[in-house]
């Protein structure tokens, strides 16, 4: 009886002393999607160590606050199926807040998490009005949008001189995504007096010359804004070189203007090429010396991509799900849920990270963060900044995001 | 050893020609949908999603195996006919305020009127040249849908559908789901098993065995040949509709030539010419890879290493074994899983007094 008992206390003791640690450090769990054998890859084999590198840095420095984060990364190689499997499979682990990779596996996540209150960021990647909080509670694109995009590249155009007949060539691809800029490219043309014509690229978009030739021959454009994906990018500035076009009047939306794109087109042939980006450039930035520096602390030479445009774009994806993770303990306390953590989203005001992501402020009725990119250009073998955060034709946009939300 | 057809005596035609011929097949199907219905009580979501998931794609498989298995036509068109089907489903129920066990069938009709249209071809052309044929459909709908904004509903191309709700059933979770999915699921697969023993189905395998003896036996070759597309088709949209509704979504990028030719997979590692063999076949494409997920991360952080540091080299991993065992089943076996469960049934036929 009393060995009995001994043995009981013992064994309360033993599994007191295992579990009570883990009561008092709450682990907050967050997930993502990634796609490394999909059409995407060469995106997704930078941007996704971007994002898992800086979660462990965060939990390197002690976590959010003293919790540590625990990320979860899903491939799903750009599949739709697989993507409805990975979310389920993060909601069922009790992922709080998520990254969803891949324009359909958005749209096709979207319904879901508005059901299950799970805020999903999506970089790039879901429809321009989405941006609108009060319809979207639980999307949020935390980057400029392609209307966004399209209002940044008319602007700079604007400050490099245009005026009233200049002709602006949009180069895209046919897809949704390719034809979303073309209502704030039309809204500002008419608004500047520019001549203004579309170029459809019809998908895989791999020839490019009929469409160059037209704009470089019978439109004879003085600026293109190319809005492509995938490897057609790097097809269009052989092509505009070949042409003759100066590749310092080509502007182009934020997934053709990796090193990937300006690599594959030869950099000798890419000089002057302009790009919009989400996140700031280079190794020269404070976040991401501090992550080459937990590299070689852990014994390693950071990979070559650290700093590269994808890699950073994954570091400022985990940055928001960082600081939106912050926000929800410091307002609304333990446990976090995906309700607080999208009123944590909600709470972000002018967070840059020390300059490497734009002065963002979120907003219910502004879930891409004010909707700022940065222009760079390529120089050697890299990307130099030529603007500082910028952003453009703002009333167009939001009147925009206005007039489809209003639709449904 | 269980389905012993000893003592199984027919007495009329009616008999011969049941689709359970033994007591214990019919015990047998009877179990199993009963099991199948069961499943939410068992399994999580996560789990409810897989299956779900996998009788979306059965549905859709064993449209396309009554094309290119029963009737062999090939085809490469399939994910277009789907699209049809999801955008017509779509359109209904956001216009026109359509439930959605109407929107369903709806959206199989219309896609087999689009599946007949383009199965014009194949009264001319045949193998090879008809997959090429069938190619432009897909590129050709495809381009339809993304450029008619009536269709498309706008630059994007997306129709979002309210929650489907069956007389204030709201179908929300994944386990409601399944009581949307698995009814349609079984229905198609009991019809097309039906189907293959009617006049239609006769004909379709005498065209898929010889069109010209067909044709000389007083098969239509027109009328049945495109039958069999719109058939297939038919089945094809509902699985799209099915989809629109499950997701709550249209979108074009959900069916592309890629799903198109996952089907083809599909029936050809599960089995042409083989109901059974579909749905083993969509089972296989679809849960194989999310399965390989488990085993191969698993694995990896067994041995001790993080994932984060080999995910690269897990995800090419991953790829290779998957094409692996498409390789070896097709080996193993070149008629197909279908063929495979065959031998393990004819197998335990006499066990354990096999001779």
């Amino acid at each position: 009886m009393r060995l009995k008992r001994w043995l009981a206390g013992a064994l309360t003791l033993g599994v007191a002393s295992i579990v009570t640690p883990t009561i008092a450090e709450h682990t907050v769990k967050i997930g993502g999607q990634c796609d490394r054998t999909g059409p995407t890859r060469l995106i997704g084999v930078e941007l996704c160590p971007g994002v898992s590198d800086y979660v462990r840095l965060v939990n390197k420095k002690g976590g959010v606050l003293g919790h540590k984060l625990e990320y979860t990364e899903v491939e799903h190689g750009y599949t739709v199926d697989r993507g409805v499997e990975a979310y389920e499979r993060l909601k069922r682990d009790g992922v709080v807040a998520m990254l969803d990779y891949g324009t359909p596996i958005v749209y096709a996540l979207t319904p879901r998490h508005m059901a299950d209150k799970i805020p999903a960021i999506t970089p790039g990647f879901g429809r321009a009005d989405s941006i609108d909080g009060r319809v979207w509670p639980y999307v949020f694109p935390m980057a400029a949008s392609y209307w966004s995009q399209a209002g940044a590249a008319m602007k700079y155009i604007k400050d490099k001189g245009g005026r009233k007949g200049t002709r602006i060539a949009y180069l895209y691809f046919d897809n949704p995504a390719g034809r979303e800029g073309i209502p704030i490219v039309e809204a500002v043309a008419e608004k500047e007096g520019y001549q203004l014509r579309h170029f459809a690229v019809p998908s895989p978009g791999l020839e490019m010359s009929p469409q160059v030739i037209d704009i470089t021959r019978r439109f004879k454009a003085d600026w293109v804004v190319a809005h492509l994906f995938g490897r057609s990018p790097s097809v269009s500035i052989k092509e505009l070189k070949k042409a003759g076009f100066p590749l310092d009047h080509v502007i182009s939306f934020v997934w053709g203007s990796g090193e990937a794109d300006a690599k594959a087109a030869g950099w000798g042939d890419a000089q002057g090429y302009l790009g919009l980006q989400f996140a700031a450039v280079g190794r020269n930035l404070p976040v991401i010396q501090e992550i080459i520096k937990m590299h070689q602390q852990e014994g390693k030479e950071a990979p070559e991509y650290v700093g590269g445009v994808y890699y950073n774009r994954g570091v400022l994806i985990a940055a928001i799900l960082t600081e939106g993770v912050r926000l929800a303990i410091q307002n609304h306390g333990l446990p976090v849920t995906g309700e607080k953590v999208a009123k944590g989203y909600e709470a972000i005001r002018n967070f840059d990270l020390q300059g490497f992501l734009p002065p963002m402020t979120v907003r219910p009725d502004d879930h891409e963060g004010g909707g700022w990119v940065k222009i760079y250009q390529v120089k050697g073998t890299e990307f130099v900044p030529v603007s500082d955060w910028v952003r453009g034709y703002r009333e167009e946009v939001m009147g925009l995001v206005d007039k489809a939300n209003k639709k449904k | 050893m269980i389905g012993r057809e000893s003592g199984v005596y027919k007495t009329s035609y009616e008999a011969d020609m049941a689709l359970y011929p033994l007591p214990v097949a019919k015990v047998a199907a009877i179990v199993s949908v009963a099991c199948l219905a069961a499943f939410p009580l068992v399994l999580d979501s996560h789990a409810m999603a897989l299956v779900n998931l996998m009788a979306l794609a059965s549905i859709g498989a064993i449209g396309l195996n009554i094309l290119v298995g029963y009737t062999g036509q090939v085809s490469l068109g399939h994910g277009a006919f789907m699209m049809v089907g999801s955008y017509t489903a779509a359109i209904l129920t956001m216009r026109y305020g359509v439930p959605f066990w109407l929107g369903i069938p709806l959206g199989g009709v219309m896609a087999a009127a689009v599946g007949a249209f383009f199965g014009i071809p194949s009264l001319r052309i045949k193998g090879l040249y008809l997959a090429i044929a069938t190619l432009a459909a897909q590129f050709i709908v495809e381009w339809i849908i993304n450029h008619s904004t009536w269709i498309s509903g706008g630059a994007q191309s997306t129709i979002y559908v309210p929650t489907p709700a069956f007389f204030g059933w709201e179908i929300d979770t994944e386990f409601r789901r399944w009581f949307m999915i698995l009814p349609v699921a079984i229905i198609a697969y009991v019809a097309a098993l039906n189907l293959a023993r009617t006049r239609i189905g006769r004909a379709f395998v005498a065209i898929r065995d010889r069109d010209i003896a067909a044709e000389i036996n007083g098969v239509n070759i027109f009328r049945y040949k495109l039958l069999a597309f719109a058939v297939s088709s038919f089945y094809a949209g509902v699985a799209g509709a099915l989809w629109t509704y499950y997701l709550k979504i249209a979108n074009y990028e959900h069916f592309t030539l890629v799903t198109s030719i996952q089907y083809l997979a599909m029936i050809i590692i599960g089995g042409l010419g083989s109901v059974l063999g579909s749905v083993f076949g969509a089972v296989f494409i679809t849960l194989l890879p999310i399965v390989l997920v488990y085993v191969v991360e698993g694995s990896a952080r067994l041995a001790g290493y993080e994932y984060a540091s080999v995910a690269d080299f897990l995800a090419n991993l991953r790829l290779i074994i998957f094409g692996a065992l498409i390789i070896l089943s097709l080996a193993i076996e070149p008629e197909g899983l279908y063929r495979l469960w065959g031998h393990v049934k004819r197998y335990f036929r006499l066990w354990p007094f096999s001779y």
